[in-house]
């Protein structure tokens, strides 16, 4: 599978805005949902793994809509991480 | 349903705003509008050595989530028109950073919805605001009392609470 993984704002300034990712279909330790993602992604560098924490507090969003952790994947999703949103 | 005839302007921008001509072109023409309400933002100052707002946001994701807002604020309150001009980049103090203005035949709509599609940005379009102070920069931390204010609206299709982790 392939995906684009977007992050924004301190995710941003520690991993960069864009990560292309791909892993065999099938695999077994395939990443299956947007949390699974996130794990899979931490397991990257010591950076990934310390601004992606589940303690990090961390919001996700899907084709640019905000979703949950257990949002199953799909071929050539646009996920991004984020923290929580502070506009207006 | 969202009516058709919805009057919709959403513009994400580095540039000021001016609020008279906003509402001038959301009221232009539409001799039913009996009520025009609006909602400015302005950057606060955060104590001493308060320097700039540096505002990013997601391209794309933003007017996404903004339209979808303004098409359940159609769905619920009976309104004509929606301006909702949001700034990104480097503001100061002072600054007008959002404008959301709303026409409708009566007032109590245009007042309701205008509060409505505020509570909806502040917790849910995808917008961050770091704090530059004698200048070291720090990211804005969300507040739970924003959530509790959308909340009060009832269920929300597509609304994610902000101020909690993701959960695996």
């Amino acid at each position: 599978m392939k995906l684009t993984v977007r992050y924004f704002a301190r995710v941003r300034e520690a991993l960069g805005p864009i990560e292309h990712c791909e892993w065999p279909t099938g695999a077994a330790d395939a990443p299956q949902t947007v949390g699974d993602l996130r794990t899979w992604l931490a397991h990257r560098s010591d950076a990934h793994a310390q601004v992606l924490a589940t303690d990090q507090g961390l919001r996700a969003a899907i084709d640019q809509a905000m979703c949950e952790a257990s949002q199953p994947l799909h071929e050539g999703a646009e996920v991004a991480f984020f923290p929580p949103v502070t506009g207006g | 349903m969202s009516a058709p005839s919805l009057r919709r302007r959403i513009a994400i921008q580095t540039q000021d705003f001016v609020l008279q001509t906003e509402l001038d072109d959301l009221c232009q023409g539409d001799a039913a509008a009996g009520a025009v309400t609006s909602f400015v933002g302005l950057v606060r100052s955060w104590g001493e050595g308060s320097e700039a707002l540096e505002l990013e946001h997601y391209p794309g994701m933003t007017e996404r989530s903004i339209d979808q807002m303004i098409d359940e604020a159609a769905r619920r309150f009976d309104i004509r028109g929606v301006c909702v001009i949001h700034r990104v980049g480097r503001l100061t103090p002072g600054d007008q950073i959002v404008l959301v203005a709303v026409t409708s035949s009566h007032r109590r709509a245009a007042f309701e919805a205008c509060e409505f599609l505020m509570d909806w940005l502040k917790t849910q379009a995808p917008f961050w605001k770091k704090e530059i102070t004698a200048g070291v920069g720090r990211w804005v931390d969300a507040r739970e009392q924003d959530d509790a204010a959308l909340a009060r609206w009832g269920d929300l299709p597509g609304a994610v609470a902000n101020a909690h982790a993701l959960r695996d």
